[in-house]
């Protein structure tokens, strides 16, 4: 089984402690893992904006660098959500819809392929679990609140093997963020009071980590916590499965 | 107004965006909280959306045997192909029956086409009966919610408007003596109403008749004194079989409010003696949002108001803030193929967090449909200059990875040493309440690289 591990364009510049973590870690569950170098970006930050037709370049680099993988794995619901929804606008070659059909969001990937539940990782903390809008109801990586089936998360699984690890209940457990790409920007006022309101809701059940499979939504997210020095760490769910403290 | 300067604006009083977010996700709750009880509520959604699709699919041929089946009932029909054609029609029904004063029960398709200005630029005293309506009618205003019109004003504000306009006297916003003058005043309106006008919430095919659903029984008020009933219906309103209420009733209650089924569901089939119905069939740009492949589901739309009560931006920005007739995330991908220049702004007003298409009875697929508003916007609108050219400049650089790893390492390099005083200087609008990481030294990819050498 081969692997090609993706890193988003972000991660990759200014969160590579997130990469490090995913590729140790999936070190660790003896996996082996490729990452092939000259990846630049999956293309979703045009297209989210009404500009897929400037993507294009970013598609057929990412076709490059990943075709011939057995699996891709990336430490991003919304960029693997991305490749999977919309690469249907370069042409369908038998390489184009498997790299499709094989791009996992990392927690997707060891609990549903790996078949991995206890990744061995010790993290005594309170944690509120993000749930990021693409993952869930984009790759169902979880149900989501507004449909009626059974019950589950796949970040929450893997957490629940953390040892020491105790998940808090979150009042509205999977309302957006507000990061939303250049929505952050555009529509500035109501994505920093969406982002107040999920920080307010993880403080008030207790939480002293918030995490999630998405850095775009954490980057949002910490970048108010900092700002108004509020008592939270934020960390993506790879850096607390890596962890052995 | 672009939407995020409307939002911008509504942003000010965070308490009151606190107020409105609270009370419709409470709506929201209520919502969940009935759904969650029905057995099978999914393929409900299925059904409800199943029969839309093959409505839209064989519309041509239901609204004829609609037609047929409702003039064998003794009911006038009347086809409008756009807003004033629709204004027309009903105010002749209204001079051929010398209709002075006439009440109507809520129906956005008359919002739409604006009836109520039109007919009152004749004389003719239109009075919403809706309480939220009535409301928002006296405070001068759209409607800024579909189901919950008024749902933007306080109780304390209608108390004001009811002192201005209704002479009640000052009661600290009391919600039971508010509604009963509401009622004196309304129950006045309609006894003396020459004529009824109400929308349609379904339109059967096969019996000719049509269901109106309200929870004051404010329709039937009007409909059962008046003289003259008159129901106006976009085309899209239809569905085949009686039995299929079965599916949409129990899909709408619960969607829109958390009931189990709306108060009164009302069904009018002919008119009772020596009365007039008349129903009015417009399409007003239906027809084309059906010839769109990618937008043609967005009219199964069943208004419900659920993507509303559900939207985390609707819930912070205010239905006006949409300046659109159906506000939301609904109104967000049928408003664009009205009037592309006017709300090219809407379908950005999302995060594409999905929410909307998972709440939606009928199982359209809005998110998706916004994202491709997005597209066509950016090719026929004229955008930003920065924005125009950021996307060019991004879209190369990510297909050159030696232009990425170039543009990485100066922002890395900005964000490690420039005073948080430049990183957040004015035109980065991020930082104007949000800090930057601080740039890493070393990229993911240089990380990578020299783990390898040192291997």
């Amino acid at each position: 089984m081969k692997i090609g591990l993706f890193i988003p364009c972000y991660i990759n510049q200014l969160y590579p402690q997130v990469g490090k973590a995913t590729l140790e870690l999936l070190e660790k569950l003896d996996v082996e893992v490729v990452y092939p170098l000259g990846q630049t970006c999956c293309g979703q930050p045009m297209a989210n904006s009404g500009y897929e037709r400037e993507s294009l370049g970013a598609c057929n680099n990412f076709v490059e660098k990943f075709k011939g993988f057995d699996y891709i794995v990336t430490p991003s619901g919304s960029c693997a959500y991305h490749v999977k929804k919309h690469f249907d606008i370069i042409p369908q070659t038998a390489e184009v819809i498997k790299l499709r059909k094989n791009v996992y969001e990392l927690c997707d990937f060891i609990l549903n392929v790996l078949k991995v539940k206890n990744v061995g990782a010790r993290f005594p903390h309170k944690i509120g679990i993000h749930k990021s809008c693409h993952g869930l109801r984009g790759l169902r990586l979880g149900s989501c609140s507004e449909k009626v089936t059974e019950e589950y998360s796949y970040i929450g699984e893997l957490l629940k093997e953390v040892s020491g690890a105790e998940i808090i209940e979150l009042s509205r457990q999977d309302e957006c963020c507000g990061f939303g790409g250049t929505f952050a920007v555009t529509e500035e006022a109501i994505s920093v009071k969406m982002g107040k309101d999920r920080i307010q809701d993880h403080l008030d059940n207790g939480a002293e980590v918030i995490t999630a499979t998405d850095t775009s939504c954490l980057m949002h997210l910490e970048g108010l916590v900092t700002r108004n020095n509020q008592p939270l760490k934020i960390l993506h769910i790879a850096e607390i499965l890596n962890s052995v403290n | 107004m672009s939407h995020s300067k409307a939002a911008t604006i509504f942003n000010k009083d965070e308490k009151k965006v606190n107020w409105h977010d609270k009370a419709l996700w409470f709506v929201r709750h209520k919502r969940d909280k009935s759904v969650h009880s029905v057995e099978g509520w999914e393929n409900l959604r299925n059904l409800g959306q199943g029969i839309k699709a093959h409505m839209l699919s064989n519309l041509d041929n239901y609204l004829i045997q609609f037609e047929e089946k409702a003039l064998k009932n003794g009911v006038q029909v009347h086809w409008a192909k756009d807003g004033d054609e629709h204004n027309k029609i009903v105010h002749s029904i209204l001079k051929e029956h010398n209709a002075k004063k006439v009440v109507k029960s809520k129906s956005m398709l008359t919002e739409e086409c604006h009836l109520n200005p039109f007919l009152e630029a004749d004389g003719i005293e239109v009075i919403d009966t809706d309480l939220g309506e009535r409301i928002v009618q006296l405070a001068k205003e759209p409607p800024s919610h579909i189901v919950l019109p008024a749902i933007h004003k306080t109780k304390e504000e209608v108390d004001e408007l009811f002192q201005e306009h209704l002479g009640t006297k000052p009661c600290g916003g009391d919600p039971q003596y508010l509604t009963g003058e509401a009622r004196k005043h309304l129950r006045e309106k309609f006894v003396n109403a020459d004529a009824a006008i109400t929308g349609v919430n379904f339109a059967i095919a096969d019996t000719g008749g049509f269901v109106v659903c309200t929870n004051e029984g404010n329709a039937d008020m009007g409909a059962h004194l008046a003289p003259v009933h008159i129901a106006c219906m976009g085309i899209e309103k239809i569905i085949p079989k009686q039995e299929h209420l079965g599916v949409f009733l129990r899909l709408l209650g619960r969607s829109a409010t958390g009931q189990h089924i709306t108060t009164y569901s009302s069904h009018f089939r002919k008119p009772r003696e020596g009365a007039k119905m008349h129903i009015v069939i417009v399409d007003n740009g239906r027809t084309e949002q059906l010839s769109r492949p990618d937008f043609r589901a967005s009219l199964q739309c069943i208004r419900c108001g659920a993507c509303m009560n559900t939207c985390p931006i609707y819930r912070r920005s205010g239905g006006h803030s949409y300046d659109a007739t159906i506000p939301g995330p609904i109104g967000s991908i049928l408003s664009p193929g009205k009037d592309l220049k006017k709300h090219s702004s809407l379908p950005f007003a999302s995060t594409l967090c999905g929410s909307c298409s998972d709440v939606c009875p009928v199982k359209i697929d809005i998110h998706a449909q916004l994202y491709k508003w997005r597209q066509i916007i950016t090719k026929e609108m004229k955008q930003p200059f920065v924005k125009k050219v950021s996307m060019e400049m991004m879209g190369k650089m990510f297909a050159k990875p030696s232009q990425f790893e170039k543009v990485g390492m100066v922002a890395r390099w900005s964000l490690r040493n420039l005073p948080k005083s430049v990183i957040n200087s004015k035109p980065n609008v991020w930082g104007r309440e949000r800090d930057l990481p601080k740039g890493p030294k070393e990229s993911f990819d240089e990380w990578y690289k020299n783990r390898k050498k040192n291997e």
